[in-house]
């Protein structure tokens, strides 16, 4: 494994039960980089950061992240390793039994044994860092959409994890709200040295933040390049989706036998 | 036609089977997770509050009223045989053996253990124990055991506080109502009532109680499908599962418990 | 909800919990009835104890004064050996008599001390001579239609 790489993903296949979901995927992400693995929805996207993440286990190929095989590691070890990991679920996942503050505390109290002073400086710093200090006090059901989101990502990095994954951080958000937290995750990657993941439909924010982009298709990746390589790519899948066409190698309808026959047309005709 | 009925009831017996088989996979994991809860017991006082302190209105409130609808009603028998004194055994006995475990019981269950599903349910619908995992964090450990025994603490001390109210009760109406005799009342039922035979059995029977509506709770919460038709139907089952186990097992115990007695 | 309020109202929860339970083993209950140390136990033999079950109360006078502990079937007299716990604070005659009674129509059985006239009192596991079966009913309704048949014979 070349040292540069935090994470490889090898010939790996995944199938819920008989479906299966990947096909063989290769994938790297270099330390620092931003990288952005993009499809349509339901191609398995978010299944690769399970993958990553270790709450499942392949069924071929392997899964490294710093070296360590996850896909082998015991409950223990993935507990050591996943500390080192964070992670920002689509709707933020906070704890809505709790204050922002307590959210982004969490595992600071979990996992170390720092006083209660030291907890406060630490949680105060990750939260200016997402622009929302003054809102420490508030319930997570107080917060809009995109502050959730924000608060989400201060608690995936209270730890200074070496990875930050993130699943669809730009679903259902304002322009404003979209704009912020491409740059956050931007601006948190050069700052912090994370190497960010991001699974993500959202073609025209992403390609103004990413370093590199996969493109995943029937479990299988089509495409791969640097932003620019991808915006002035002519394959037809890419294409479809970069500029948002309807139809395309992506069909409109999902398959269904003949309109005419399904309307019977064709009974009435004969 | 009757080929797929058959089909369907051996699909839904693996279907039950497989489920009983997790269910128990689930409960021992809760068990042996349950360090977390007891080292910072906190987290467990925290859960007592939600599942015992918030259902004590309910428990109060329900345990007057049946002793007091017992002393009517036990009056109006007792009175045909002219022994109205016996009043006071009939209202603790009935009251410490059987209603009092079993009526807090069965209102826990539809107060606190709907209460856990449905949070458990939602909990995992939005993520919360996914994101938990993510972060190295045991959600059995850190969420479901310090739930399971603060319902297995407050049970018992619920089911005694309803019989407390319950004789109350009673005695309001007897005694002070209707005008049976204070002194018998309390007499008869002293000499009536055993410490061990009677109220440490009621107790261990509200503990098995607690047992099992956390337990099933618990289970069905972590269990239900992630949207909210699936949360709703967990909840509905909690309460549904839960009553009806909270009577089978009494049946089985009181087999045990008061076979020797007669 | 703030820490303190909410240990507080746990607090509350279980103290008013244990006091419930405490109410129930001490007003309700009868925790405090026949102590080991303070009694003496003495045997009484009966052909028949009917319903006579363990626990069941002892009474002169109609006082509680000790409960039944013991009951077992000796092989060689093939009588019933019930043994009585009684308080030590109520002595009773050498020779008093006891019997198995019921209390009212359909209630339970206990076993009724009369005092005799002996100045010497009964002792740590002496044994009552006189004793009284318990009333079986269909005994008792066998000796009526058995009466009334006599009474019709000499016709």
């Amino acid at each position: 494994m070349h040292p540069d790489n935090l994470v490889e993903i090898a010939g790996v296949a995944f199938g819920y039960g008989a479906r299966p979901v990947l096909k063989g995927i290769n994938l790297t992400a270099r330390r620092g980089q931003v990288v952005a693995i993009m499809g349509s929805s339901g191609c398995g996207k978010t299944t690769l950061l399970r993958l990553i993440g270790g709450q499942i286990k392949p069924d071929e190929g392997t899964v490294r992240v710093a070296g360590e095989s996850v896909g082998e590691l015991d409950q223990a070890g993935l507990y050591r390793l996943r500390r080192k990991m964070g992670m920002l679920f689509q709707f933020g996942a906070l704890f809505t039994d709790m204050s922002v503050f307590d959210n982004v505390a969490f595992q600071l109290r979990e996992h170390t044994d720092l006083p209660e002073d030291a907890i406060r400086d630490l949680v105060l710093m990750k939260l200016n860092a997402v622009g929302l200090r003054g809102a420490a006090q508030l319930m997570p059901a107080e917060l809009s959409g995109g502050m959730a989101r924000r608060v989400a990502l201060a608690r995936a990095i209270a730890l200074d994890p070496m990875l930050v994954m993130y699943d669809e951080p730009f679903a259902g958000l304002d322009p404003i709200s979209l704009g912020v937290t491409g740059n956050l995750i931007r601006r948190l990657t050069d700052t912090l040295g994370l190497t960010s993941l991001l699974v993500t439909h959202d073609v025209q924010e992403s390609l103004k933040i990413v370093d590199y982009v996969y493109f995943v298709s029937e479990g299988v990746i089509v495409a791969e390049g640097t932003a620019e390589e991808i915006k002035a790519s002519g394959l037809p899948y890419v294409h479809q989706f970069v500029h948002g066409e309807a139809d395309g190698p992506v069909p409109f309808h999902y398959p269904a036998p003949p309109y005419a026959a399904d309307l019977g047309l064709e009974v009435r005709r004969a | 036609m009757l080929r797929r009925a058959i089909e369907n009831l051996g699909n839904r017996t693996i279907q039950g089977v497989w489920r009983m088989g997790f269910a128990t996979r689930f409960f021992l994991a809760v068990l042996l997770h349950s360090g977390t809860a007891f080292r910072r017991f906190g987290l467990t006082i925290r859960e007592m509050y939600f599942s015992g302190v918030l259902s004590l209105i309910i428990i109060l409130v329900s345990g007057l009223f049946v002793g007091m609808v017992l002393g009517l009603q036990g009056y109006e028998t007792l009175q045909t045989y002219g022994s109205e004194e016996a009043l006071g055994i009939l209202v603790a006995l009935s009251l410490v053996r059987e209603l009092g475990p079993v009526v807090a019981a069965l209102l826990f269950a539809s107060r606190a253990g709907s209460a856990i599903t449905a949070e458990i349910g939602l909990m995992k619908a939005t993520e919360q124990l996914s994101a938990m995992e993510m972060m190295a964090v045991d959600p059995i450990a850190r969420v479901v055991a310090p739930r399971f025994w603060a319902g297995v603490f407050s049970m018992p001390l619920l089911a005694a506080l309803f019989s407390a109210m319950g004789v109350f009760g009673g005695y309001l109406v007897g005694v002070q109502l209707i005008g049976v005799d204070e002194g018998s009342f309390w007499s008869q039922m002293q000499s009536a009532v055993d410490f061990e035979q009677d109220i440490l059995n009621g107790v261990i029977k509200s503990v098995v109680f607690g047992v099992a509506i956390t337990a099933i709770a618990l289970f069905e919460g972590y269990d239900a499908p992630p949207t909210a038709e699936g949360v709703s139907g967990a909840t509905t089952r909690t309460v549904v599962t839960s009553s009806l186990a909270v009577l089978a097992l009494d049946f089985v115990l009181t087999a045990f418990m008061f076979r020797g007695l007669n | 909800m703030n820490k303190t309020v909410l240990d507080l109202w746990v607090g509350i929860f279980v103290v008013a919990g244990i006091a419930a339970l405490l109410f129930l083993a001490l007003k309700v209950g009868s925790m405090n009835t026949v102590n080991t140390s303070d009694s003496y136990t003495v045997l009484a033999r009966f052909e028949n104890i009917g319903g006579l079950k363990v626990r069941a109360p002892v009474k002169s006078a109609g006082v509680v004064v000790g409960r039944v502990s013991d009951i077992r079937f000796d092989n060689e007299r093939y009588e019933a050996a019930v043994t009585l716990r009684l308080d030590k604070r109520y002595a009773f005659p050498k020779d008093s008599s006891a019997a198995i009674l019921t209390s009212g129509l359909l209630g339970e059985q206990y076993v009724g001390l009369s005092a005799g006239g002996d100045s010497v009192k009964l002792k740590q596991g002496d044994r009552i001579l006189i004793t009284q079966d318990a009333v079986v009913l269909e005994n008792l309704i066998g000796q009526f239609l058995y009466g009334k048949a006599q009474e019709g014979a000499p016709q």
